[in-house]
């Protein structure tokens, strides 16, 4: 299975970046294997609306099911619901240790944006 | 003949100066309220109200079963305001400007024109001055539309003051394009002469010519006089600091109104702007 992490750096060992749409990584990891696609984000971080619509389209493009990632606004949340991927929030640390709790279960679905839009 | 009476600062005398331009102006004149946002001429000018129309921004409205997933239309559109994620096809109405680019380009006719509402606009008279102004729907952000739909109100003939939203964002604009001249009213305090630069910046990148009025001119310092100097912008008219304005502005009163003195004045600011306006 294709997790999508949002993530401050390219590699496992990374902290994740607590921002969804803007996030300066998004990191697709194949929990069986453990292999990384570095997907580079910089173009929503300068983006100046819609990154987290953005954002939202590309991790459904890379064929994650999974996001897990810090915050999420209403927009990105729609996004990921329309592309079927389950989202998680409120992960921190590094991308390795984050994936480790999601693969032993220990993290749970939201079912709503933790974040209001803005403007 | 169309002023915009304009200010980067909020709160300078945009209204007074608006109003009071308006009421002493002798022929037919059309006096707009564009600050939709928080629209108050009315309160002042008491106009009688003869009609009013519900103003509608386009949206996209989708049809799924037509949509090929080309994303032509996700391409063109600035503001992420449509996007296909898996196979569908998901709008954004709130971030969409109305440029219509999606329908557009679909080459499947997957996107036809919805509309969702912005705002009222009414026309009104008193006396000699026709009225017109927009009232934002609350909620909405998108203000320009409706400013678009209350200039239309202008004919040719005749002479028209604008008043403005503060600022120098897209409403701004919206109430300035193409207009002859912009009136800039500020006052002379450092915030004043900061967010007065940012307006001057944008009435010259629109290439329109423009005079200063300064509120409240007794009070604060020099800057604002010195930087028209430096820059070769008029000073066409000043309103010192008055516990009387303020008290008749504070009742709904309008300047020109309370007394000739003041009517003649506004009436002479009328005649430079015209002079300035043919340079």
């Amino acid at each position: 299975m294709k997790i999508a992490v949002t993530s401050t750096g390219t590699d496992l060992q990374s902290a994740m970046d607590p921002r969804f749409g803007r996030a300066r990584y998004i990191l697709i990891v194949d929990t069986e294997t453990m292999e990384v696609e570095v997907m580079d984000n910089e173009k929503n971080v300068q983006s100046f609306k819609g990154a987290g619509i953005q954002a939202a389209t590309a991790v459904a493009d890379m064929g994650a099911e999974v996001l897990l990632t810090g915050y999420c606004g209403p927009n990105a949340f729609k996004t990921l619901n329309a592309g079927g991927i389950k989202v998680v929030q409120d992960v921190a640390g590094t991308v390795q240790v984050a994936v480790a709790n999601f693969t032993n279960g220990n993290l749970t679905y939201s079912e709503e944006p933790n974040r209001e839009g803005h403007w | 003949m169309i002023v915009t009476v304009a200010s980067g600062k909020g709160g300078t005398g945009k209204t007074t100066v608006a109003t009071s331009l308006a009421c002493a102006i002798s022929d037919s004149v059309h006096l707009l309220d564009c600050d939709v946002e928080e629209p108050n001429v009315h309160i002042f000018l008491h106009p009688k109200i003869q009609y009013q129309e519900t103003v509608y921004t386009m949206v996209p409205e989708v049809d799924q079963e037509r949509c090929n997933g080309c994303r032509k239309c996700v391409d063109i559109c600035r503001f992420s305001a449509i996007t296909v994620v898996g196979q569908k096809l998901l709008t954004f109405p709130e971030l969409c400007h109305g440029c219509v680019g999606c329908m557009v380009v679909c080459p499947e006719n997957a996107i036809t024109e919805g509309g969702r509402e912005v705002g009222k606009f009414e026309i009104g008279q008193r006396g000699a001055i026709r009225f017109g102004h927009g009232l934002l729907r609350i909620g909405e952000a998108m203000a320009p539309p409706l400013i678009r739909k209350v200039r239309e109100q202008i004919d040719d003939k005749g002479i028209t003051i604008i008043d403005a939203p503060p600022g120098t964002s897209c409403p701004v604009i919206t109430a300035m394009r193409g207009v002859d001249f912009v009136l800039l009213v500020t006052e002379p305090t450092p915030f004043g002469l900061h967010d007065l630069k940012l307006a001057v910046e944008a009435v010259i990148k629109l290439g329109i010519p423009c005079g200063i009025v300064i509120n409240r001119s007794d009070l604060g310092d020099n800057g604002v006089q010195d930087y028209a100097q430096q820059q070769g912008i008029p000073v066409l008219m000043e309103i010192p600091f008055s516990r009387e304005i303020a008290r008749n502005y504070s009742k709904g009163r309008i300047l020109a109104e309370q007394s000739p003195k003041w009517r003649e004045k506004f009436a002479g600011l009328y005649e430079k702007i015209k002079i300035c306006a043919a340079c």
